[in-house]
């Protein structure tokens, strides 16, 4: 606890002491954990015990935190694949939670939390919340969706547990959410960064200036954004931003969240055990070099995930912050080694249009996904090429065929799409592929 | 009876109806009637030319899609009324026309209408019947 005190901070909350724990201490923590989840895994996950088995390796191989790179990796179609229990390390009696997020197939992927598990999940949110120096007496809107999805009742739960008075307002209904904000005082707000950007407009609109708002944090994820959007929003609405990370498979939101420093996303590492990889070769990388980011989960009990690849592409920030935690940091997550799209939130992938696309006409045309930004909301059009096939001289057909085209990609990626007919050849080729996707959200 | 007509799939964006008229000019293709049908994003190009076949395999020679459907030529006098009679002879008789397209032509204060069909032999029979002209393609491009 010294160092809170050399380091003058007030953001301090009796479960944010774990933040502070002294280097070694922590690292032998770690290690305990660690082969308690590997041995947890080992014993009731088939898959696990599988791969390990492949390598010609045992739970008792672990000796050095060093040695987790030896460990197989977990990726996402592991879960897709196991779906929807087969990754759970535990009976479902001892199971108090499911949720899921979206995947290509259509399933969504499956997490499970035991009552320890959504102890824990509340904690490090608690821990987030402290460290943007927010406390009992807050009142803190939740504006991620509420749901299947992990980002509103895992930011609610923690909230509440912080002493916070929670107002659970999930997303959407934009006026109604500037009104709370105004008439309950609200302080601090939780969402996608986009749609607060939304809000600050409509407030505007509705003549409402969010810098008069008792409004004085937001704690925004679920999505990648910049510095420079960080800076539009604190000068438009004179609150401090801070960038939260998470994601389903791990537990959630509340992975690893800013401090007051905003230098770097402290990772919640007593729970949460990050390394960098090289994402072609999957070698480890050293502090400071950028690479993707492997979580392993050292204390989860239901869906323990060893050495997920989070396809997130950022690194360790060397050094320590002068906030005093002695909590890694990584950098701020800018973009995916894969080609998944987050769009509002949303989990996209180009090969779900193709498939919607597929459904409707039996072939598939050439087309590009278009993303810009509106009005702080992202918009997401998909131009499709007409084929000879699907040319009809009435309107009234080609209407038709919009419409359809329309309602199979609103229904498979769940979010609201626009599609634009289009000559063919319009869409711009390189080496006779078409380019996919052309991302316009600069901010 | 039946004519040719070449529809063309184009984005609602300037210039691009000049393109295909370009090339149908350097072809030396007469476009005898154009007519587009348009909504905000996009539109169709319907034509009817001297070359029906040249035209679509050049058209399409040079990416465009085309397509090619059979369309009813109607002559009627440019009076008020003259449409009305060719409308009147399909009353009654279930006969659902899909679009249609009127332009005027100079040489004999005539007008031409160009009729798609759901049905067009059955569409042939009762214009006969009712003693309305019906222009072969050969008419139409003499006019």
């Amino acid at each position: 606890m010294n160092a809170i005190l050399e380091s003058g901070v007030i953001d301090c909350h009796p479960a944010s002491v774990p933040d502070y724990t002294p280097v070694a201490e922590l690292r032998d923590l770690q290690l305990t954990r660690l082969k308690a989840v590997v041995a947890r895994a080992w014993q009731h996950v088939n898959l696990f015990r599988s791969r390990m088995d492949e390598l010609g390796m045992s739970p008792d191989d672990l000796r050095s935190l060093a040695d987790i790179s030896r460990l197989p990796f977990t990726t996402k179609s592991d879960l897709r694949d196991t779906y929807p229990f087969g990754l759970f390390a535990s009976p479902m009696k001892d199971v108090v939670r499911l949720h899921g997020s979206s995947g290509t197939t259509g399933k969504p992927i499956v997490v499970a939390y035991t009552q320890e598990d959504v102890d824990v999940w509340s904690s490090v949110l608690v821990r987030c919340f402290a460290g943007c120096g927010l406390h009992r007496g807050d009142i803190i809107q939740i504006a991620y969706g509420y749901g299947l999805f992990t980002g509103g009742l895992g930011a609610h739960y923690g909230a509440e547990a912080l002493g916070a008075a929670v107002v659970p307002t999930s997303v959407g209904h934009a006026d109604r959410q500037i009104m709370l904000m105004k008439d309950f005082g609200v302080t601090a707000m939780c969402c996608t960064p986009t749609y607060f950007l939304h809000l600050i407009e409509r407030a505007a609109e509705m003549g409402v200036d969010m810098k008069d708002l008792p409004l004085r944090a937001g704690v925004f994820g679920a999505e990648p954004w910049t510095e420079s959007m960080r800076r539009h929003i604190e000068k438009m609405s004179s609150i401090e931003a801070f960038d939260i990370y998470g994601l389903s498979e791990i537990i959630g939101p509340g992975v690893g969240c800013e401090c007051r420093r905003h230098d770097g996303l402290h990772i919640f590492e007593d729970h949460f055990y990050p390394e960098i990889v090289d994402p072609e070769t999957g070698a480890p990388l050293p502090d400071g070099v950028e690479g993707e980011l492997v979580l392993t989960t050292l204390s989860k009990q239901a869906m323990p995930m060893i050495r997920y690849r989070t396809r997130d592409i950022t690194m360790i920030l060397p050094g320590s912050c002068v906030c005093g935690r002695t909590l890694r940091r990584i950098a701020r997550i800018g973009r995916r080694s894969d080609d998944m799209l987050i769009i509002r939130g949303v989990n996209v992938f180009p090969s779900q249009v193709e498939s919607a696309l597929l459904e409707v006409e039996g072939t598939l045309p050439h087309y590009q996904i278009l993303l810009t930004r509106e009005h702080g909301l992202d918009r997401m059009e998909v131009r499709v090429e007409v084929t000879p096939q699907m040319f009809n001289d009435k309107i009234g057909a080609l209407q038709g065929l919009h419409d359809k085209l329309q309602s199979a990609l609103d229904h498979v990626l769940g979010i609201r799409v626009q599609v634009a007919l289009v000559e063919a050849y319009s869409i711009e080729r390189s080496q006779g592929k078409a380019k996919r996707v052309i991302d316009r959200r600069t901010s | 009876m039946k004519i040719q007509q070449i529809s063309l799939f184009a984005e609602n964006k300037p210039g691009h109806i000049a393109a295909p008229a370009r090339l149908l000019a350097q072809e030396g293709i007469d476009i005898r009637a154009l007519y587009l049908a348009d909504t905000q994003q996009y539109g169709i190009v319907r034509m009817i030319v001297s070359d029906w076949q040249k035209a679509a395999a050049l058209l399409e020679s040079h990416g465009f899609v085309v397509k090619v459907t059979e369309v009813l030529a109607v002559e009627v006098p440019d009076r008020p009324g003259g449409l009305a009679d060719v409308l009147g002879a399909l009353d009654g008789t279930g006969i659902n026309i899909e679009y249609m397209y009127a332009f005027p032509y100079v040489r004999e204060d005539g007008a031409i209408l160009i009729f798609r069909f759901a049905d067009p032999d059955e569409a042939i029979a009762r214009l006969q019947t009712a003693g309305i002209n019906l222009l072969g393609r050969d008419e139409l491009m003499k006019i």
